[in-house]
């Protein structure tokens, strides 16, 4: 059952395609039908948005008791990100000791496999970040 | 926003809150439903409607359609009494207390009672986990390996950034915690805990470990409420429901302005004011959201009780203890009262009842007039608020 769920959000999970508002030009992640500030107007002035995949750390927190798909890459790094057009968006921090990750240090998008899903088992891939200029601070 | 008729507790029960192995959720819902109608000291029969908050025997027990469950088993089916299953996570409990509000405020019904129910621990904890993190967002946070409480320990982190809040102040919430469970005979934990135990406890998701985080519970809790005027016909010690309120938010953190607070906790906290007509200040004792300890530092400030940045500092100060300028979980609150999620909501109801009757044994304040519960669906996508008034 889960498999039409997970693939519908494909686009979206793969290349961070949001909404941008063609009346307001506000940009949105996850996609979205119609523009919160907008509201009606904004019908059918919704936009595809690709986000460059770049902003900085808003919050974080290392997970040590992690949901069940994720067991095999406890403990792992999982972060608020504000994305450099203006949204934020939630995902892991990974190719880092989870020790030097900290708020306000600048990421970028890699894709990644994300878990094993449920019983069926079936592997999902998405948007994962990294640390930019790890080494250099 | 006022309501059209005026509504009271005349009754309230529950299960002792913990690991209920030897019993199933049938029989944990009717103890809890029916020392609340013995409470009330009614007759079944003259209920007129049926209310049970329940997030996910569906997911629990594979059991959907629990309103019509609970109501055969307290024998209300006969008269074909309507029974409704109210959900919003872990809000379940407090949404089903507010509609039994509306509707006898609408006059549909005279007398209503309201259960909330969830059965947890025939499941593995990491199951359990799994489930409870169905209440945030499973496409955006879930999937991306986000559990209840790691999503609470980002706020709590950023909260830490913002304003200084310091580890130890959230460890503070949950020792008091304790302590209030302490003597609490219905609480799932009894036992005080230190600070140096949270601090060394097991992570759970930085900075919070498994002392910052409410336990996996089973349990029941059940309330009677009526029309006032009838409620003080039936009852010597009624307690008023002065206000309600109701607040939305974004399912998704990622969503939402603000990671430091709950937007919808200050939208319901208003409205339930309002409908009140009092002011933070007048509040002398109040059940809130701990599932968390973040939770708690976070409602304590959206409720007004204390400045924004002001949670950690009042909880070390011990303005939130028993003895404490507004006594904050009384009854142990999520974490050591335990958080079966559906029964969460009427649990705090329960509480605020009691103290408000003087009837709260060792954890009595001292003449409290108005009382509050403030109830949180998952981060904090739904928020309910009640506020209760001795009269
Ligand atoms: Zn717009």
């Amino acid at each position: 059952m889960a498999v039409a769920r997970y693939w519908r959000q494909q686009e979206q999970r793969y290349s961070l395609a949001g909404s941008k508002c063609a009346i307001c030009n506000g940009s949105f992640f996850p996609k979205r039908t119609i523009c919160p500030t907008c509201h009606r107007r904004s019908i059918g002035k919704m936009e595809k948005f690709l986000f460059s995949g770049k902003g900085k750390v808003v919050t974080y927190t290392i997970v040590h008791d992690p949901i069940i798909s994720y067991a095999d890459q406890s403990p792992y790094v999982l972060a608020v990100i504000a994305l450099e057009e203006g949204d934020l968006v939630l995902g892991q921090i990974v190719d880092c000791d989870p020790r030097i990750v900290d708020i306000d240090l600048d990421v970028e998008m890699v894709f990644r496999r994300l878990s094993a899903e449920g019983a069926s088992g079936t592997i999902q891939y998405g948007f994962k970040f990294r640390l930019m200029d790890v080494g250099s601070s | 926003m006022t309501l059209s008729r005026e509504v009271a507790v005349i009754g309230i029960g529950q299960t002792k809150f913990g690991e209920i192995w030897h019993k199933s959720f049938r029989e944990i819902g009717i103890e809890a439903g029916l020392r609340a109608i013995q409470d009330a000291g009614i007759e079944s029969s003259k209920v007129d409607s049926i209310y049970i908050g329940n997030m996910s025997a569906g997911l629990f027990l594979d059991q959907e359609h629990v309103a019509s469950m609970i109501a055969e088993e307290v024998g209300l089916t006969k008269d074909s009494v309507p029974a409704t299953r109210v959900e919003a996570a872990d809000a379940s409990g407090g949404l089903a207390f507010r509609q039994a509000i509306l509707d006898i405020s609408s006059g549909m019904s005279d007398i209503v009672v309201v259960g909330g129910a969830e059965k947890m621990s025939d499941v593995t904890s990491q199951i359990a986990t799994y489930f409870t993190a169905a209440g945030a967002d499973q496409s955006w946070e879930s999937l991306f390996g986000a559990t209840i409480p790691s999503l609470y320990a980002l706020m709590a982190r950023k909260h830490m950034h913002d304003f200084g809040t310091t580890r130890e102040q959230l460890g503070l919430v949950s020792v008091k915690n304790h302590r209030n469970g302490s003597l609490n005979p219905d609480a799932q934990f009894q036992k005080e805990i230190t600070l140096e135990q949270v601090l060394k406890a097991g992570p759970v998701s930085t900075p919070l470990g498994v002392f910052d985080c409410a336990p996996i519970s089973d349990g029941a809790a059940a309330i009677v409420l009526a029309e006032l005027d009838l409620a003080r016909e039936l009852c010597t010690n009624p307690i008023k429901v002065s206000g309600t309120g109701q607040g939305s938010d974004s399912l998704s953190i990622a969503n939402r302005t603000e990671l430091t607070g709950l937007k919808a906790t200050r939208a319901a906290s208003k409205r339930a004011y309002e409908m009140a007509g009092i002011n933070p200040s007048e509040i002398s004792v109040a059940e809130v959201h701990d599932s968390c300890t973040i939770g708690e530092i976070m409602a304590i400030e959206d409720l007004g009780f204390f400045e924004k940045g002001d949670g950690g500092p009042a909880t070390e100060r011990g303005d939130t203890s028993l003895e404490g300028i507004i006594s904050i979980n009384t009854s142990g609150g999520l974490k050591a009262r335990g958080h079966p999620l559906g029964a969460t909501g009427i649990a705090q109801i329960n509480e605020i009842v009691l103290q408000l009757r003087g009837m709260a044994g060792k954890r009595q304040v001292k003449d409290p007039l108005y009382g509050l519960a403030q109830n949180v669906g998952g981060t904090g996508g739904t928020v309910i608020v009640h506020i209760l008034e001795a009269i």
